[in-house]
């Protein structure tokens, strides 16, 4: 260790940075004076002002810290874990969770009451979607995803993250993207893609945050000390790096102008749609599968105190779900212009990705033998357990519904909507709240949550809600497919497409209801988070983490 | 195997190693799953001997069993006119008029006109054909434009201000917004047009003033009587029938600033069998003359 005597300079990181940050300060106040477009001109007057927040954070930070940069270890001999970053992930985590599954409330009632959009172009459909879908996938799972592989990669590598400023400069850069995202959608700015909606510049920022992400993440795992990576730590950096060229091939557009909101993506036809379910598919692939996944192999066994259940399975399926899963996305595109041997390519994938999803499944369920006693008394748990119970239903659901045969009736139906909704909320969903109930805990350095009572609470309402929400899906769907595919005796289509409209309604008000119950046990969990780090039962000092020597 | 790691609740050994206090068992690949998983492939290798599946450098391999989609959507084309049969063929060679003398014909073009009418038409007459403010109702006897078959197809075929050459035109002046007619004179025309109907007159309005107005500025087109003209499009002023609302307001409204509704031309869109089956159907709903 250096002496605590030693003159305090600036880094060249942090003095690059600010000046960075500076200049582009003034490149976004002239990029704004030029706007072609008021939705442009005002997110550069926002990147002008985030750039301002950044130059004067920086300094902040430079004036509040000790001339030693924060080292390895603490003062008493511990690994000087560097939680902040995913704190504030962990926060905003919960916050746009909360926005992103409101809207999704939102639009799910304007499906049944469409009256509910007053005429206003911000509260239409059209645009509230992207809200929804980009909210609650890359706001709310994003937030997850770099909290818990911050949180993960540190305990598993027993090593500081890499970086002074990087990771914050992850976490703070990707929640503007999202701020950029969010204002775009309800301008009326997006490129059309599906799951890809911000615009160019958007998607420039992002790129330049997500390989910060993968260096601080890559660097953080070269310097570990423990001798092998853990499997948590394979399915992050296949998330990462996997997300970094899904983005960049689907993203590919030229803007109108260096000055204006608007481009044109490269790819065109049959080309352009291949593309966009290359990317689609894999998003949910590498985003909302490995990388939760990820959390998986961490929080399961780390919150049931029971080792994994094979090392073997964890690779065996690790490698066949990441090398299977990229060729699945022609199944979005069955009986379409695209030919029809890459439909049965995508097809075939998906039904030999069965057996390496369920690995994880395998692989979470089983690491409970031994443990499922505690499924009574714990139910951040039990939510974990559930959330893998549904990763298995929907991974099930997915091979099946890419059956030509079967994904003929169920295409462009709720059948779709309901299949999505049982992985995002039973899933996605359930594991980053579980995650978020183990984390806030452990970061805040607390005994416990402040109160399990309401974890309880949130897992029943949200139970309900998802099967509600599920159920209801599945029904209109399958009703949806027959209704559309229904001849009269003469050879003429027995319904209207306006009738199989009508025949939704009574479903998608059940669907509403789920949804509002989904929201309900959000806010309970807001408040329990609230809670926690306000008034709980602070840790014994004992039980936090101390540096032990590597076997 | 001394130094074996044993975990104790399972007897199962570990792998050796520990990350913030997680172990990993080592346990095999279970049975059932490697065996699923082996026979998910089989059943891929299969699939790609049968159908399309792998790209080579011009073309692609075609599979033993010949399958092609396109093929596939032109046998399920000529399947469902093969249950058309000879109707769908005899309704397309029929003359417009001699369907209706043909009830079998007659049902099979009710039954198209039908399925095409809930997808185009419905979504503005609505799916019962009754209507709504703005967009007539199909059931009863009162025409803008004629209520005969023949009428009935020149409309759906060329629309209304469509903006075809052969669409239906008018253009009731905007007798407020032109300054032809003043605030109180068209006051007066409203109350005399509504009394017409059989319509309570509010008190105080001069109903002879009105229907010297009327006789100056209406009777072109409504006629003396005030029945309208389907030649013209101009409807009937004495039913209860009123497309805008029969209440003061909106008649004031409609004479102060005209209206002028909006109907596609059909024969850009549907094929002339569907034209003809729709007309059919329009026909037979209950008001065709």
């Amino acid at each position: 260790m250096a002496p605590s005597t030693v003159r305090k300079t600036m880094t060249l990181g942090e003095g690059g940075l600010a000046f960075v940050f500076a200049a582009t300060t003034l490149l976004c106040l002239v990029a704004a004076a030029k706007a072609q477009d008021a939705p442009f001109a005002f997110h550069a007057f926002l990147s002008a002002a985030a750039s301002v927040a950044a130059v004067f954070l920086i300094f902040r930070g430079y004036f509040n810290r000790p001339a030693e940069l924060p080292g390895e270890e603490t003062e008493d001999g511990r690994i000087n874990y560097n939680d902040g970053p995913l704190k504030f992930a962990t926060i905003a985590a919960v916050f746009w969770g909360i926005a992103g599954f409101t809207v999704g409330l939102y639009i799910a009632l304007e499906l049944a009451y469409p009256w509910l959009n007053f005429d206003l172009p911000f509260l239409n459909f059209g645009r509230l979607r992207p809200l929804h879908t980009s909210a609650v996938i890359f706001a709310f799972g994003g937030n997850v995803l770099i909290a818990t592989s911050f949180h993960v990669v540190q305990r598993t590598c027993r090593t500081r993250l890499a970086g002074h400023l990087a990771p914050w400069f992850v976490v703070l850069g990707y929640n503007f993207f999202i701020v950029i995202a969010g204002t775009g959608y309800l301008l009326g700015v997006t490129q059309s893609k599906e799951y890809a909606e911000p615009e160019w510049y958007a998607d420039l920022w992002l790129t330049i945050v997500w390989v910060v992400y993968l260096l601080v993440f890559l660097a953080t795992i070269i310097k570990r000390k423990e001798p092998h990576i853990y499997v948590a730590n394979w399915f992050y950096l296949a998330f990462i790096v996997t997300i970094a060229v899904l983005h960049l091939g689907n993203n590919a557009a030229l803007p109108i102008s260096a000055f204006g909101s608007k481009s044109y993506v490269v790819w065109s036809g049959v080309q352009d749609a291949m593309f966009q379910w290359w990317y689609g598919h894999n998003a949910v692939g590498f985003f909302l599968t490995a990388g939760f996944l990820g959390i998986m192999y961490y929080y399961v066994p780390k919150r049931a105190e029971r080792p994994v259940y094979s090392y073997r399975l964890s690779i065996v399926h690790f490698w066949a779900l990441i090398f299977l899963y990229i060729w699945a996305g022609p199944h979005h595109l069955h009986y379409t212009s695209l030919p029809d041997w890459a439909q049965t390519l995508g097809m075939t994938f998906s039904i030999m990705l069965w057996m390496p999803s369920w690995g994880g499944m395998i692989n979470g369920l089983m690491t409970l033998s031994g443990a499922w006693d505690k499924l009574r008394t714990d139910p951040v748990l039990r939510m974990l357990v559930v959330s893998v119970a549904f990763y298995g239903m929907s991974t099930f659901e997915g091979p099946m519904m890419s059956i030509k045969a079967v994904n003929s009736l169920s295409h462009y139906t709720d059948w779709t909507v309901g299949h999505v909704h049982s992985g995002a909320l039973g899933w996605v969903g359930f594991v980053s709240f579980g995650a978020v109930y183990c984390l806030v805990p452990w970061l805040w350095n607390k005994k416990e949550l402040y109160s399990l009572k309401a974890v309880n609470w949130h897992f029943w309402i949200a139970t309900i809600g998802i099967v509600l929400y599920v159920s209801a899906m599945w029904v209109s769907g399958i009703l949806q497919g027959l209704m559309w595919r229904a001849y009269t005796s003469l050879g003429f289509l027995e319904y209207s497409f306006i009738e199989t409209v009508e025949a939704m309604h009574p479903f998608y008000a059940i669907r509403a209801l789920g949804g509002a119950l989904f929201v309900i046990g959000s806010l309970i969990m807001a408040w329990n988070v609230w809670k926690t780090v306000q008034s709980g039962e602070p840790a014994p000092v004992a039980s936090r983490p101390v540096m032990q020597p590597a076997e | 195997m001394a130094k074996e790691d044993i975990d104790a609740v399972t007897g199962t050994a570990t792998t050796g190693h520990e990350w913030d206090g997680i172990k990993e068992l080592n346990n095999p690949l279970p049975r059932w799953w490697l065996w699923t998983f082996y026979a998910s492939i089989v059943w891929a290798v299969l699939y790609w001997i049968a159908y399309p599946a792998w790209p080579l450098v011009s073309s692609y391999t075609s599979g033993l069993l010949g399958y092609s989609s396109r093929a596939n959507v032109a046998a399920d084309m000529a399947a469902l006119q093969a249950l058309r049969g000879e109707k769908g063929a005899a309704l397309a060679k029929a003359e417009l008029v001699d369907i209706e003398k043909d009830p079998a014909l007659l049902a099979f073009a009710r039954a198209q006109g039908r399925a095409a009418f809930g997808d185009n038409c419905a979504p503005c007459h609505g799916t019962g054909a009754t209507g709504s403010k703005g967009y007539p109702n199909l059931n009863d006897d009162d025409w803008l434009w004629g209520g005969t078959l023949e009428a009935i197809h020149q409309t759906l075929q060329f629309g209304i201000r469509s903006g075809h050459a052969n669409a239906r035109e008018n253009l009731m002046p905007a007798f407020g917004k032109d300054g032809t007619l003043k605030k109180d004179e068209i006051v007066q025309v409203a109350s005399y047009v509504r009394s017409l109907a059989g319509l309570p007159v509010p008190q105080g309005v001069n109903l002879e003033a009105g229907k010297k107005l009327f006789a100056d500025n209406c009777t072109v087109c409504h006629g003396d009587d005030a029945k309208g003209n389907p030649e013209l499009g101009a409807p009937n002023l004495t039913d209860r029938i009123w497309l805008y609302g029969s209440d003061q307001e909106a008649v004031v409204e409609t004479i102060t600033n005209s209206r002028a509704g909006v109907m596609p031309a059909w024969a850009d869109r549907l094929d002339p069998v569907t034209v003809k089956a729709l007309a059919v159907y329009v026909h037979t709903l209950g008001g065709g003359r």
